[in-house]
């Protein structure tokens, strides 16, 4: 059965910083980001390097820095979740898989550093039974009980994290960037790893900036832009030319992908405090309104999916007339990705000149 | 032009297992070249050799010279996947740009650098951004030949998008011949003409030993 685990509505992260002197400054890093998992779903959270992400992990474990200060709401099975409750369940209900193999203790024994601190003997032995039998699971000898780090493959480390984060049965699972540097088979042996915990009901959040890992595994995926999450939408929805994605961003971002169309979209992603007043992608939006420039869409949920654009049911619908785009722009996308965001009478156009100059061919 | 690699064996000072070995790599003038394979398997190890940072056993040579690269500028340039660890975060953009060769501002626009950028530090940039910078240094005209090595392996797919456009566009421009060195397979096989499986080859003429 699935139970809503964490919900966490409306946070903002920011950072004071000391700017020219003694002058302060607020660097607003997350802002208003709304998110929920329930047990046995796999949660994605989509966003490029250095946009955040991680600290959304670290706010939800209460170990963000001491200059950044946290807005918002956060309840974990429909209760509050305060610094102090924080506190309390990490590392036990909720746990965290690092990004890092550095992680682990050089000088200490794998099997040690597992089970962590023990009361007494009895609660050691039981821990060590039980770690015994997560490794056993993930396919980890008896031998690698007494290595040290060093002696471990990359693959292995990775290994050892997961049980780390699994001994003590958590209900949530946090996998901050579990892939990158590792080679195709290593990423997939640690999204089976994923796969796994889900289906052990195990809820997990999995941060990352690889798309296809994210695709391969979660069930939900959020997508990160300038701080914000600009739309929750389902893993079936990344398919065929992105006609089921709803705001323009995530559609330029599954179109440029290398599988699909590897279409070129102009623009940058602006800089934390340099976020404009209305919607953060106004720029580069290909049709944005007036009101976009000033006020900033809110995520709203539209069918089962959660998009912040104000424009999102015309997009949904396709029926939004697309401005005529230069060649230049076009050069990468083939012709079928175009056709498909053609509105209908330029469709019925298209369609008649192909056949007036298939005529005249023949 | 042609840049050749022969028989190119590599092994570390202190072991006795090559990594690389004898493999020969071919790259022209307005050639895209591609060269896919796993991590660790010696991609940026040979990417580094070709471009003369380290050393290896048999030859590199561009139109059959060997290029020595002291005390001028090297023909073959090298990009590396992480820009923000090439860059002095001691000195503000438009020192790290200019460093390299004069750079016309024409060309500043068309990579889509924002004057403002100029006088930023490192630090205030985003991945991407960096990118750009480090992809224009690297375009000196004595530049021949560029190597990529990741180079956008750190960033999203629409800013990945948009730095193969400009390199691939530059390239063929000027005649650059280019090598396109990368995990992703499908990314390599959309921007190139010709792509080399590392893998394969390397690991047989290993197993040949």
């Amino acid at each position: 059965m699935q139970e809503k685990l964490l919900e966490v509505s409306n946070i903002s992260i920011s950072f004071l910083q000391y700017s020219a002197g003694l002058r302060q400054s607020n660097l607003k890093v997350i802002s208003d980001l709304t998110l929920d998992i329930s047990s046995g779903e796999i949660v994605a959270v989509l966003g490029s390097s250095g946009s955040g992400k991680s600290l959304l992990a670290h706010s939800i474990l209460g170990i963000l820095p001491s200059n950044a200060s946290l807005s918002g709401k956060m309840t974990y099975l429909g209760k509050d979740l305060n610094q102090k409750r924080k506190e309390k369940i990490r590392g036990d209900e909720i746990a965290l898989i690092p990004q890092s193999v550095n992680y682990l203790d050089p000088l200490m024994k794998v099997s040690n550093q597992v089970i962590g601190e023990c009361e007494n003997e009895e609660d050691k032995k039981s821990k060590l039974l039980k770690q015994r039998e997560i490794f056993e699971k993930y396919g980890l000898s008896k031998e690698v009980d007494d290595m040290y780090p060093f002696q471990l493959s990359g693959g292995m480390a990775r290994r050892v994290l997961v049980s780390t984060a699994l001994i003590s049965n958590p209900k949530l699972v946090i996998a901050d960037e579990p892939t990158p540097g590792l080679d195709e088979k290593s990423v997939e042996e640690t999204l089976n790893h994923l796969r796994q915990m889900a289906q052990d009901n195990v809820g997990v959040l999995l941060i990352t900036h690889d798309i296809d890992a994210a695709l391969s595994v979660a069930d939900k995926i959020a997508i990160f832009y300038a701080g914000y999450v600009i739309e929750i939408a389902n893993v079936e929805d990344f398919s065929g030319n992105g006609e089921n994605l709803i705001h323009p961003y995530t559609k330029a971002l599954y179109n440029a992908l290398p599988q699909t169309d590897f279409k070129l979209t102009t623009g940058h992603q602006p800089l934390h405090g340099e976020l404009p007043p209305g919607c953060p992608y106004f720029e580069r939006c290909d049709n944005p309104t007036e009101k976009c420039s000033n006020n900033l869409p809110i995520l709203t949920e539209i069918s089962d999916k959660k998009v912040r654009c104000y424009r999102a049911n015309e997009f949904k619908n396709n029926n939004v007339a697309i401005k005529e785009e230069s060649s230049d722009e076009l050069h990468h996308t083939d012709e079928i990705g175009s056709f498909e965001e053609l509105n209908y009478s330029e469709k019925l156009d298209y369609i008649e000149e192909k056949d007036s100059s298939k005529e005249a061919g023949v | 032009m042609k840049l050749q690699g022969e028989n190119i064996s590599f092994k570390y000072p202190s072991s006795k297992e090559y990594i690389i070995k004898d493999l020969n790599i071919s790259l022209k003038s307005n050639e895209i070249k591609g060269i896919v394979g796993d991590s660790g398997c010696g991609k940026s190890t040979l990417c580094k050799i070709l471009s003369g940072y380290n050393k290896s056993e048999g030859k590199i040579t561009i139109d059959g010279i060997e290029n020595n690269a002291k005390n001028k500028f090297n023909p073959i340039q090298l990009i590396f996947q992480h820009p923000e660890l090439t860059m002095n975060p001691k000195w503000k953009m438009k020192d790290i740009l200019f460093e390299s060769w004069d750079v016309d501002s024409e060309l500043i626009e068309e990579f889509g650098i924002q004057k403002s950028w100029l006088n930023r530090w490192p630090n205030e940039l985003s991945g991407g951004e960096l990118q750009r910078f480090s992809v224009l240094r690297a375009l000196s005209p004595k530049t021949k030949f560029l190597i990529c090595d990741e180079i956008t392996t750190m960033l999203d797919a629409v800013t990945q998008v948009q730095i193969w456009d400009l390199v691939t566009k530059i390239a063929k421009d000027r005649n650059i011949g280019l090598l396109v060195v990368s995990h992703d397979k499908a990314l390599v096989e959309r921007i190139c003409d010709d792509v080399i499986y590392f893998d394969e080859i390397n690991q047989s003429n290993l197993k040949e030993l």
